[in-house]
Parts: structure tokens; sequence; C-alpha cells
């Protein structure tokens, strides 16, 4: 992942790019549903750590999703015995999530359509 | 509009989010603990992972808010503390943007009841006055009107009026009252429509006084009928006349001239009895302003051609009268280009004045913010550390500019409207309603405000790039950021001496135009009004004419002359220094054709009884002045000026038995000769003026001159009761001469008035300016001062340092705002009566206020600056 290089500074870490952490955010909570806590864990080590997301900017983009309806919380005790709040993704965030990831394939697909051409080149 | 519901449940989430918060953070803690690290170490390492939590929860907070809008609440409460914190700063702020901003709003005012506004009617854009001639003139015969009107094809209809007064008889206590006389088709024109009754018709008119009918203006039947809705119909006697009140006129309805407020409308076509002659039927005469409501889809010009079409044919009809004339269309309202003219440059100019002592005051305002934010450098700095962005505190900054400029808006616009009403109810002239209604609209309130806004932001704006250029770091790590006492001349000082050399001017020539009437109204007129009463009375308004007037006027003197306290009493038909005057062409006896070419001169022409010279003590030079023998049965005679006798006969001492002639040729030897003296207006250059005797000239205009040694409280009601015994039909008006001389120095005292806050409003700038400058300086230099005090400078040395810079551009401004308000004060001069700055007391009065002025704007800042305590300054470091 190119995206992904290692020397992050303060400012590039922030957000990939816009949609991108609620993508992931959404993507975790369709397998299964998870507090905020929880789910920075599961993105970091989903990610082998090369994105190392700064773990407070979850919850602004989780208050977004929230708003958006795209997923709920409650509040509850979690399998280790801490008081959590966990969120779980909603009908329309799976459709959400749906439309997004396609259209990041596509993208991404274009970008990558496009690199290539110009390694070709140079080489 | 989900942001609704969200307002409510708002706490709620907030409490969610915090929870959640910190409950992730001890969870992080805890498992760092698990690992082996320390419980401090844990902790620091979970709050360094989790990131910047204030901003982030605030981030996360925002996406439940209304957009922006509450973030601005919030800037609005912290602005407010944070001015509320600087008393001094937000009062000077306010005041300025109020002063200016009400300046404008009252300026705007009058751009908006003068120039932009058309006509209050319906549809009052598509009128136009006619003009005659290439002097544009507003006067039109009537039988040329009648041409006009009935052989148009661009206009749905023209209407004729001419001002006039008439003695109005309602309880029989008659007194003059100032009305229209209209043609029949005037209200229907004009598309007004009867407050109470009707108005009068086209229909109504079947020749010369046949017409008996008067439409009371609203507020003249509020006034002096007391609203009764029971005058329509009544009988009230015009000069003797009767007459029936057919209605009354809707409330914002005053006619079709700005600053004329009548008490009443009448007939044209009663002319001769509202006036007492009748020139309706001669093409020579003119005085009927015209206006005509344009036809759909007719053009300006093409309106102008068909009336000059007609222009042609009837210079070809009547080529003795209409040779040569020609039409042009103006907007109405102020007699078309006569006073239109003058008073559209005015306001305009006015207008431009007044912009640009706001974007004056912006400049002022804004080196006011940047002092305030050098000063606050520390705080900024500190808040960029935080995480603020650069945006945000920005925001806050301009947000504060915005309250100052919305408070002082409103306080601006609040006194504007007090001003205005004034300026509404105001009569300059007396015995004459001439007045301007400039009452703010909504078109005024929302320029203000949207000038305020822009000021606002506009100096706002000023301090954005210190702020752009903050480091946080450097902030922090040296105090106040220093900028280099520059020796260059910048762009803000160059601002600020233009200010001060325009406050120098406003104060130069405020003091000159003040200075100059105080003079004035001690000069020598060629009459002395000290100790006169005058009376003005129209005979014709209590029926009498022709050879009736001179007999009534020698009794009515007579009668006067018995009143204990009165020295001597004469009349005339007019008096110097009054609204307008008659002047007329005098010829040498030598001449034979009395074409305008061949004049000696314009003289002014009063008819004066026996004794006039003796009441306005004007100095007899030489020869005789006039008896009750110089009737119409001997040959004219006539008393002429100085200047009189230089034009016509080369030197005073060849006048005096010499003869002259007047127009169409009678002859008239001189008799007397007195002293020059002011006619028309104080300013004016030295005119010839001749004296001819009552007698020989009657007139039923009668100004009796009433001269006591008695106080006029004394003398005043002893003269009514005696004028009102001799005829208690005659309605007149009574006042000291001196009172009467208000209208001759109208316009001096009007010039005097508006230099005057002029000045106050440049020196209320100057003194903001100065302020904001010195105090930015001070400010900057705060360290540098400090140390210099540590080293033990004395306090002058300090003060120099702090403030020359600013003195140095007081004085240089002062410098040239006088050598320019010297410049200045000859074009005042042809205002103001001898208004010259040559005067020690003037240039004396000049340099003191500027001084005061730079002393009292320094002040605080110089305080500031001796107040520095090097310890405090050291320790921030």
């Amino acid at each position: 992942m190119p995206l992904a290089n290692k020397p992050m500074t303060e400012t590039t870490s922030r957000d990939l790019f816009p949609g991108a952490l609620e993508m992931m955010i959404l993507e975790s909570l369709r397998r299964q549903p998870a507090h905020g806590y929880a789910l920075v864990q599961h993105i970091q080590q989903r990610s082998r750590n090369l994105l190392q997301v700064e773990e407070g900017s979850l919850y602004p983009a989780l208050q977004r999703l929230l708003k958006a309806k795209l997923v709920k919380a409650e509040w509850g005790i979690s399998s280790t015995n801490r008081r959590v709040r966990t969120y779980q993704i909603t009908a329309s965030g799976l459709r959400h999530l749906e439309q997004q990831i396609s259209s990041f394939e596509r993208m991404f697909e274009g970008i990558a359509l496009v690199l290539d051409a110009s390694k070709a080149t140079t080489n | 509009m989900s942001w609704i519901p969200n307002i409510f449940r708002r706490g709620k989430l907030y409490e969610d989010l915090s929870e959640e918060i910190r409950l992730h953070m001890e969870e992080r803690a805890e498992q760092l603990m698990g690992e082996g690290m320390s419980h401090g170490e844990a902790e620091q390492e979970a709050r360094r992972a989790f990131g910047n939590r204030t901003l982030l929860e605030e981030r996360s907070r925002e996406v439940w808010q209304w957009p922006t809008v509450e973030s601005i609440v919030a800037d609005v409460r912290f602005a407010l503390r944070q001015l509320c914190k600087s008393p001094g700063f937000t009062a000077t702020a306010i005041l300025t943007l109020a002063l200016c901003i009400g300046a404008n709003a009252v300026v705007f005012s009058l751009l908006n009841g003068l120039v932009l506004r058309p006509l209050d009617v319906p549809d009052g854009q598509n009128l136009y006055q006619v003009q005659v001639g290439k002097g544009h003139s507003p006067g039109m015969s009537y039988p040329d009107y009648i041409d006009l009107r009935d052989r148009n094809r661009s206009f749905d209809g023209l209407i004729a009026y001419e001002i006039s007064t008439a003695g109005l008889d309602t309880d029989g206590n008659p007194s003059p009252v100032w009305l229209y006389t209209a043609s029949g088709n005037y209200f229907d024109v004009l598309g007004v429509h009867p407050y109470l009754g009707r108005f009068f018709h086209s229909t109504d008119e079947n020749g010369p006084n046949s017409a008996p009918y008067i439409v009371l203006s609203y507020a003249f039947w509020q006034s002096h009928f007391q609203s009764d809705a029971g005058v329509v119909g009544r009988t009230v006697r015009l000069n003797k006349f009767a007459y029936t009140i057919l209605g009354v006129a809707p409330p914002g309805f005053r006619g079709t001239e700005l600053f004329y407020a009548p008490a009443l409308w009448a007939p044209l076509v009663n002319q001769q009895q509202i006036e007492g002659s009748s020139n309706l039927d001669k093409r020579g005469s003119q005085g009927r302003w015209v206006i005509g409501r344009l036809k759909v889809g007719v053009t300006q010009a093409q309106a102008t051609e068909d009336l000059n079409s007609i222009a042609t044919s009837l210079a070809k009809a009547y080529p003795k009268e209409d040779e040569g004339m020609s039409f042009a269309l103006a907007r109405p309202g102020l007699a078309g280009d006569m006073l239109g003219g003058p008073v559209h440059a005015f306001v305009g100019g006015l207008m431009l004045l007044a912009g640009l002592i706001l974007l004056a005051a912006c400049a002022n305002l804004g080196s006011l913010f940047s002092a305030r934010a050098a000063d606050r450098s520390r705080e900024i700095a500190l808040r960029l550390a935080l995480g603020s962005t650069r945006g945000r505190i920005l925001r806050q900054l301009l947000t504060e500019a915005v309250l100052v400029s919305l408070v002082g808006g409103a306080m601006g616009v609040a006194g504007s409207v007090v001003l205005l009403r004034w300026l509404s109810a105001w009569q300059p002239i007396p015995d004459m309603p001439i007045n301007v209604t400039v009452h703010p609209d909504t078109r005024t309130y929302l320029i203000s405000l949207l000038l305020a806004l822009a000021s606002g932001l506009l100096f706002g704006m000023v301090p954005v790039r210190q702020v752009l250029k903050a480091d946080p770091y450097q902030g922090i790590k040296a105090g106040t950021a220093e900028l280099a006492a520059g020796r260059r001349v910048t762009l803000r000082d160059v601002l600020l001496a233009a200010q001060i050399a325009v406050c120098a001017v406003l104060v130069t020539s405020s003091l000159v135009s003040v200075r100059g009437m105080v003079r004035s109204l001690k000069s020598n007129f060629g009459f002395v009004p000290q100790n006169v009463i005058q009376v003005n009375a129209n005979l014709n308004m209590a029926g009498y004419s022709g050879d009736q007037l001179p007999v009534v006027q020698m009794r009515i003197l007579d009668e006067v002359k018995k009143i204990p306290g009165v020295t001597v009493a004469a009349y005339a038909n007019r008096i110097p220094l009054n609204l307008g005057w008659s002047q007329n062409v005098v010829f040498l006896d030598s001449a034979t054709n009395y074409k305008m070419s061949n004049a000696a001169a314009k003289a002014i022409e009063y008819d004066v009884s026996p004794g006039y010279f003796q009441a306005a003590a004007t100095s007899l030079l030489r020869g005789r002045a006039f008896t009750w023998n110089d009737r119409k049965d001997v040959p004219r005679v006539a008393v002429v000026n100085q200047e009189f006798a230089r034009k016509l006969f080369g030197s005073e001492e060849k006048a005096i038995g010499n003869f002259f002639k007047i127009g169409g040729g009678a002859r008239v030897q001189v008799v007397g000769l007195v002293e020059d003296g002011k006619y028309g207006t104080l300013s004016e250059d030295q005119k010839p003026a001749m004296f001819l005797p009552i007698l020989q000239s009657p007139s039923n205009a009668m100004w009796l001159l009433v001269r006591s040694n008695l106080s006029s409280q004394e003398v005043g009601p002893s003269l009514e009761r005696t004028l009102h015994a001799l005829d208690p039909g005659l309605p007149f008006t009574i006042n000291t001469w001196e009172e009467e001389l208000g209208t001759a120095l109208f316009a001096a005292r009007a010039a005097s008035m508006a230099l005057g806050v002029l000045g106050g409003l440049g020196a209320m700038l100057a003194l903001t300016g100065i302020f904001g400058v010195a105090a930015y300086s001070v400010s900057n230099r705060l360290r540098e001062l400090g140390i210099r005090i540590a080293l033990g400078a004395p306090r002058r040395e300090v003060m120099r340092a702090a403030l020359g810079r600013v003195f140095r551009l007081l004085a240089a401004g002062s410098m040239v705002g006088l050598l320019l308000g010297i410049a200045a004060t000859k074009l005042l001069s042809f205002i103001v009566y001898q208004a010259t700055p040559r005067d020690p007391l003037v240039l004396a009065g000049v340099v003191l206020a500027m001084l005061l002025l730079g002393l009292l704007a320094t002040w605080i800042p110089a305080q500031r600056a001796l107040s520095i305590d090097p310890l405090i300054l050291l320790r921030e470091e």
C-alpha cells in the first residue's frame, strides 16, 4: 500500500482521504459490533500496523456515522466486564458501505492503471 | 431539519461522548500497564496515542451542531467578554463607527430624499418637469402651457402650478398662508386621491375666478382645523373672497416641490383673486412651473422632441414672446435644474465626503485592532500552540470587529434618526414653510447595515497578516512579537497624516466661518436692524387694490407713528436681505433704444415711503430724502446708492440732479445719495441700488419698519393691536428685523453648521487615528521601552521614543491642513461674509485645537509607556 508509507507526520496521518476512516469503521462493524477502543485495535491489526490511525480521530468519524444513522450505539458491558458503548452497523450503513467500497475500488483501479502506465513508459 | 431535535438531545450526546473517550483512555492505559508500564507512563502514553483530546471532542461535537451558527454564537459570547475587558478600546471603536455610520445614514437619507426617490405619488418616476429655454428655467407662461397641454402627444397630462400666498380667514382672524395655485388637472394627473371630500378637476375651470375652491393639506387640516372631518363643504375667506373647502389631501402628499409644505391648493384660474392681479392671458409672463406624466412607451428624448416641435410653431405664431423658445425635461421636485443641479452636486459631494470619512475611520479602527492583536499576540500564540487553527482565530478576531461595527452601526443609525427627525422639522426661513422631509426608510437602514458590516470586515482584516505570520513557538518564547521599529514611512503613516490634514482643514474652515458669522452680524449692512420691528402685510389679502393702496398705507403709518416709544416708522415694497429682490435695468439719460444690451446697469429697486432711510438708519450722504410731495403727478425722482452713482455717472458728486432712465424710457432725476449696503446676500459683490418714492410706484406688498426706543416686547403688542384695530381683516406677520435677517444668514449659518459637524467628525477621526497609531507603536515596543527604562532613560526620552513619530506626523499633518484650510476659505468667502483666515485668533485656535487633539489622543498610550515596569516585562520572558 503506497498510501501507508511509514514515516507519517502528524498532518498526513489524520485522515487518509475523506471517508476512508468511515469506510474502514463500517467494514469492521459489518464483521461484528464493537466499541471504540476495539475498533482502533481492529483497524490497526488488520492493516498490520501500516495504518497508524490516531486513536482519537475515530470519534468524530463515529459521531458522523451516528448522525447519518449508518451505525447505532448502545451502552453495555463487554466480555472483559468493562462498561462500553458498542456500535452496530444499520441496514442503511450496510448499503452505504457497499456503495463506498465499489466506488473506492473503481477509483483505486484507475489510480493503479495510471501508475502502472507511467511505470511502463519510464522503464 | 434534523438539528432541531438534536439541540435538545445534545447534552446527552456530549455526555456519552466524553464518557466514551474517558473509558477509551482508561482501557488503553490498563492494557499498557498489563504490558509492564508504570501507572504514570501508561496514562501519558494513552494520552499521546489518543491525540488532542479537546480538539477531537470539539470536532465530534461539531458533528451535531447546526453547522457554523453555534460556533459563531460561541465566538460572539467570547468576543463580548473580550470587549468588555477593555472598555476604553471598545468605547473608542464604537463611538468612531457610530459617528461615521450616523453621518453616512444622514447623508444617504438626504440623497435618498432629494435625489433618488421620485415624487411621492403613484408612478412618480414617470413625472418630468418641463423647463424653458437655454437657461433651463422652470417658469412658463400660462398661454404657452395651455398650448403645450393641448398639443403634445407624449404626455398623459401636463399640470401647471405656482407657489403663492394669500390671506386665509376662517374665524374673523385672517392670517397669511402659503399655497399652490394649480391647474384643474393637478391632482388627476398626479394620481393622488383625497383623504377627505374631493379635489378640484379640469371641469371646475370655467374662466377667470370661476373655481372658488380650496383643498387643504393634511398637516394644515390637523393644525388649523383640529382634524375636523366636518370642514368639507365649509366656506372660508381667501383674500376676502368666499371659497369652499372641497377636501383634504392625503397625509404624505405635500405637492410637487420637495422643499415646500403648502397649507392648501387653489385653482390657478382664480389667480386674480388670490394674487391681486392676473397674468394668465399674457404670453410673455412666465412663472408657472409645469410637470408632465410621460405616456407609457414614450422616451424622454421623444417627448423633448415633441415639445420642441410645438415650441417651433409657437415661436412662429408669437415671435414677440416666444422667439427662440425651447423645452427640456428634468427631474421634478427641486424646481427642475434650478435647484436640482446644485442640490444634486451638493448632496453628491456630501456623500463622497461621508464615504471618505467612513473609509478613514475603517483605517483608524484597523490600526486600533492591529494594536490589539499585537497586545494579544501571546494569547494568540498560546491558542495556536494548543491546536487552534489560524482560521478559527481569525474568525474570532473578525467576530469582534463585526460586533463592534454592528453595535456602532446601530448607535449611529439611532443617532441619525434623531438628527433626521429634527432636520425634517426644521424650518430655516421664518414665515415661509420651506422644509425638507428626509425621514429614513428601509433603504437607509439596509445601506447602514451593509456599510457597518462592510467596514467591520474591512478593519477586521487589517490584523490578518499579523496573525497569519504569527509563529506560536516564537510568540511564547519571546513574549510580544517585536516588529522592527521601522524608520521608513508606512502607508499607515501617510493615511494618518492625511487624516490629520483633513481634520485641520475642517477645523480651520469651521473656525473661519464661525468668526466670519460673528463678524458679519456686527458689520455694516447699509442699515441698522437693531431696535426695529418689521411688519409684513399684503394689502391685497384684505381686499385693497389700486388707488386705495396709498391711502390705506398712509393711514396705517399715521396710526403706527402714534404708538408710544416709536421714534420713526416707514414702509417699503420690500426690504433688503430678505427672500428675493427685484432687479431692474436702467439706462443712461442719453439712451433711446431700451434693449437689454443697451442697459447701463442692473439696479436693485426698492419703493420706499418718506422716512424710510431714517427708519432703516441708512445714511443719507448727499441731497435729500423723499417727502410726501413726491407724488404721481410730479416728475419722477430717485435716491441712489454710491455704487449706482459711480456706475452711471462716474462719481458720487455728479449724481445729484442728474437723470437716468428706467425700463420703458421714463426719465428719473437723482435727488439723493445714500451709503452702499447689502441687498440680496451678505457675501454679494457691491450692487447698484435705487430707491423710488412709493407714491410714484405703489405696491400692495407692504413692509413696515418701526424703530423705537423701547424693547420689541413692549412695542410689539401695541403694534399688533393698532394694526388689528385699523382693519381686523388684514393678515400680517410681525418680527424683529434681526429675526427676519435669519433668511439672509441662512446659507452662512447652514455652512457654518455643516462645517462644524464635519469638523467635529474630522476631529474625532484624527483622535482615533492618532490614538490607534500611538497605541500600536507603544504596544509594539513595550520591551524596548522597558529596557530603556531599566537602563535609566529619563521619562522625556521614553516619551520621545514612544510617541515622537506620532507627534511628527501630527505636526506635519496640521501644517498641511492649515495651509489647505487657508486656501479653502477663499471658497468659503462666497457663502460666509467676511470669511478670512488672516486672523490671529483663527490661526491660534487651529494650532491650539490640533495640539489639544494630539495630547488627548496620546494620553493613554503615553501613560502606558511611562508606567512600564521593566521587572514585569523581564519576568515575562
